[in-house]
């Protein structure tokens, strides 16, 4: 468009070559690294061509981990399933809080419903640490500290601003005329938001479940103070794993690579609505 | 409520209630209404601490203070190292990812396949977990077989400790951060400048406007809106940041990260003092509250653009 030169061209080719490199080369190193044994890690120079292994994955898989200084008792898996139970049940609690919501706030104009919504909103800007802190002390009274429902409960923080407004957009999209109609034909309220709107904002919906999976899953902070080891998901459990086991590195490199890849795939199902979805439905892809 | 009336009376048609159904709207939000309480008490029982004595280890010394807690930071230096260290890490990385992220928006503007294919695979890091991405830097930055240090050996600088020397840690902690969410910026940069009406940049071309010109004419003004949206959004989180730094060093070396999120959790666990802690966690909401009004209002304003109503 724009730039047509060749030198424009060979400017444009060199820095896209850059900017992959500076992006993708970390996720590369990390998984080639998973299949290596800790003395072909610990080689200098580090080879490109090894024989792969995989040991790392066994280990964590088995939770045995067989050292010269003795066996190391691995939980990963543990801490693979929490993330999995933590994620999808605070994804099923916001989207049934959530939905309605949306709906009401879409399509009737109430005062407590726009102060509802702009609340949750800032809290999603908020500082966390300042509701989990005193959240804490709440939760050792009530006896919620380091129950799955304790912290499922503080993942609404993140999962129900995105949901409420991603699925408002979209009901507001949907014209009213449709459900109007259906009314008009005698059908309930219920019956119009069930059989209409819902199935019309279907992919509005779907997509902020599976955002807010991910961010669900790639939180840290939540869990590393409501969360004791048996509770805990894998960011968190990978640290604590990087602080047990010191020098397991090739462990380490295939505990980061089980944790992250099951957002990536998601990420890359889902890519068309990241857009909207990190944009808090403010901009569309 | 401004910003719900600028929303309301943008509004296009909505179901007026009949009077039976009055109560329907809140019979649905209900539950978010729950939500939004269980939220504001913890946050409000913050205020409270902030007021108190407060220490975990001596409760018998607990009592109001007024503003105190508040007042001693005045004159404590760890305070301002705090407020000077987030000032810098928000100030750096926002500028680092805006500039980087502008220009890789400029590279994939043009919607071809491969164009596309870059942009999905930027977002990997994005969705990585903040968290694990500093334990993959950490990996690579290892002073005895990480490739970043052997990297740097090989252009003659040796000793570079990266993370755990004072002089390098926070340049190490922003090549962190700005790995994770420059693809922000640019996925929505990206998305602003593919919005852009077309008429502008043809009438130029065919009078042959120079491109510089044209950048910061026609581009920059028009992409404004969602360069301010997604510069507000990172400085909301990244004055925030607690992941990356808690993962990579705890707030060290010394207190050469000591950033508010990481200061306040400090306070709380390591020497628990509670009121101090919530005091310092009221000064980082007071920022951030003044921020996220700004930003949500820029929000709304592009919310209505891609909405073609509110």
């Amino acid at each position: 468009m724009e730039h047509s030169s060749l030198a424009g061209r060979v400017f444009r080719g060199v820095a896209l070559a850059l900017v992959l490199v500076f992006f993708m080369f970390p996720i590369v190193w990390i998984f080639l690294m998973s299949f290596q044994s800790n003395e072909q890690i610990l080689r200098i120079p580090p080879r490109i061509l090894f024989e792969p292994t995989l040991f790392n994955y066994q280990a964590l898989i088995s939770g045995q981990l067989r050292t010269t200084a003795g066996n190391l008792e691995i939980s990963f898996m543990r801490n693979l399933m929490n993330s999995f139970v933590l994620s999808s049940a605070a994804v099923l609690l916001a989207l049934l809080l959530g939905v309605p919501a949306a709906y009401a706030f879409a399509r009737f104009k109430f005062r407590l419903g726009e102060t509802i919504a702009f609340t949750l909103l800032s809290f999603r800007f908020a500082p966390p640490l300042l509701v989990l802190l005193p959240l804490s002390l709440y939760y050792q009274q009530l006896g919620l500290n380091d129950t799955y429902f304790g912290i499922v409960w503080v993942y609404q923080l993140i999962a129900l601003p995105l949901i409420l407004w991603i699925v408002r957009g979209y009901f507001e999209d949907i014209s009213p005329d449709i459900e109007h109609a259906y009314r008009l034909a005698g059908h309930s309220w219920r019956e119009a938001f069930t059989r209409i709107a819902v199935p019309l904002a279907g992919p509005g919906i779907a997509a902020a479940g599976l955002l807010s999976f991910i961010f669900c899953w790639n939180n840290f902070v939540f869990a590393l103070i409501l969360a004791s080891a048996d509770k805990q998901p894998v960011t968190v459990g990978a640290l604590a794993f990087v602080t047990a086991s010191g020098i397991q590195y090739g462990q380490i490199a295939a505990a980061i690579v089980l944790s992250v890849t099951p957002t990536l795939l998601l990420a890359l199902y889902a890519q068309r609505y990241l857009v909207e979805g990190l944009s808090l439905g403010a901009v569309k892809g | 409520m401004s910003m719900a009336q600028l929303l309301q009376t943008s509004a296009t048609a909505r179901i007026k209630p009949r009077p039976r159904g009055r109560w329907l709207p809140y019979l649905l939000s209900l539950p978010a209404l729950l939500v939004c309480i269980a939220i504001l008490v913890p946050f409000v029982t913050a205020a409270v601490y902030s007021l108190q004595r407060y220490r975990l280890n001596l409760p018998y010394l607990r009592g109001f203070i007024g503003v105190d807690n508040y007042i001693d930071f005045l004159s404590d230096p760890a305070f301002w190292n705090t407020l000077k260290i987030s000032l810098v890490y928000t100030a750096v990385t926002v500028v680092a990812e805006l500039l980087f992220g502008l220009g890789i928006a400029l590279l994939l503007r043009r919607p071809t396949r491969f164009h596309n294919a870059v942009s999905i695979m930027l977002l990997l890091p994005l969705m990585t977990a903040p968290a694990i991405a500093a334990l993959m830097w950490k990996l690579m930055t290892n002073p005895s077989f990480g490739i970043l240090s052997y990297a740097v050996s090989l252009l003659g600088i040796h000793d570079f400790k990266w993370a755990s020397d004072p002089s390098t840690a926070l340049f190490t902690v922003v090549l962190v951060d700005v790995w994770v969410y420059t693809p922000f910026m640019m996925i929505l940069l990206l998305a602003g400048l593919r919005s852009l009406p077309r008429q502008p940049f043809e009438a130029a071309a065919l009078d042959g406007v120079p491109a510089s010109f044209v950048f910061f004419r026609i581009t920059l003004p028009m992409l404004t809106p969602y360069i301010i949206t997604a510069s507000l959004f990172r400085l909301l989180d990244s004055i925030q940041q607690f992941d990356i730094i808690y993962a990579m060093t705890q707030g060290g070396p010394g207190d050469r990260l000591m950033v508010f999120q990481v200061q306040a959790y400090l306070e709380f666990f390591q020497y628990t003092n509670v009121g101090r802690s919530a005091a310092l966690l009221m000064i980082l909401w007071l920022i951030t509250n003044i921020l996220s009004n700004i930003f949500i209002k820029n929000w709304l304003r592009l919310r209505e653009r891609a909405h073609g109503h509110a």
